[in-house]
């Protein structure tokens, strides 16, 4: 399982994010390897479909898919399941797309 | 880095609302306390944040309390901060404060905020009293330890020193041309 975590460094809660994500992983019994990728420049987070920080690719696809295009240095709001809005995705969010990308796999 | 410290007057300002009004720091002078809240529509601190400043203008409304909210983001790089959608965004979650377009992006720097939400609250004298955070979880609302910005109401319409003056705002870096 590849996994991929985009940021930008201004905004403030990337490494508890991060942290978040290898903790996850850890309660998932997933090793903990995670491509961390900083992303530096405009160009770049267009080159990369970045939407915002942080985001979250598991086998190239976003834990919670965009609904638009806007690719651009900023942060990232994430709607939690209590529909609160959130700058980091919940574990639960999290847990859910390693789940479902380890059944792909397997499925 | 804020150009406002703890003690320093107010810095005027004259700027459009989403109500179609142009708002001035002097039409706010006769509050007790006024919060200058630096935010924007599409920062998810910022609007995890709203809801908690939507309840604080209801719950200190009758305190002659006043938010101020203004935003000063660069639209044309963040099209969700553009006035239209500043429109949408107050009618959608009911802000019960006027949502002030800095378009120049003066006013912002004038302050020196640098974070979405960023909060200057002034007593009725126009002095600083408190800068930084709305609180300490952005997160959850139930995981709150340190009410910075309640507490320094309460301090201020209390006629006392709030015990935090200052801390580091949480949020998105202000979008600049």
């Amino acid at each position: 399982m590849r996994v991929s975590f985009l940021y930008f460094e201004d905004c403030p809660s990337h490494e508890l994010a991060l942290a978040r994500l290898h903790e996850v992983m850890a309660g998932e019994g997933l090793s903990d390897d995670v491509e961390v990728i900083e992303v530096e420049t405009e160009e770049r987070a267009q080159e990369l479909r970045f939407v915002g920080s942080p985001t979250i690719r598991i086998d190239g696809q976003d834990i919670d898919p965009p609904t638009g295009s806007h690719y651009a240095l900023a942060c990232r709001a994430y709607q939690l399941e209590d529909g609160r809005i959130s700058p980091l995705p919940s574990p639960g969010m999290i847990r859910h797309a390693l789940n479902s990308a380890a059944e792909n796999r397997t499925g | 880095m804020t150009n406002l410290e703890p003690g320093d007057k107010a810095i005027p300002f004259e700027l459009p609302g989403v109500d179609d009004r142009s708002h001035t720091l002097t039409d706010y002078a006769d509050r007790e306390a006024l919060a200058v809240v630096f935010t924007c529509n599409h920062c998810p601190y910022a609007r995890a944040w709203e809801d908690r400043l939507v309840q604080t203008q209801a719950d200190y409304a009758d305190r002659s309390v006043q938010l101020v909210a203004i935003s000063s983001n660069d639209a044309e790089r963040y099209p969700d901060d553009g006035f239209p959608k500043m429109k949408e965004r107050a009618q959608e979650k009911g802000f019960n404060f006027p949502y002030l377009y800095d378009e120049s992006q003066e006013i912002a720097r004038a302050y020196g905020a640098e974070r979405t939400p960023e909060i200057f609250l002034f007593d009725k004298g126009g002095t600083l009293r408190y800068h930084g955070a709305v609180d300490d979880s952005y997160e959850d609302p139930a995981s709150v330890k340190n009410a910075y910005f309640r507490d320094a109401l309460d301090a201020v319409l209390a006629g006392q020193e709030p015990s935090t003056s200052e801390t580091a705002p949480v949020g998105c870096t202000i979008k600049w041309r």
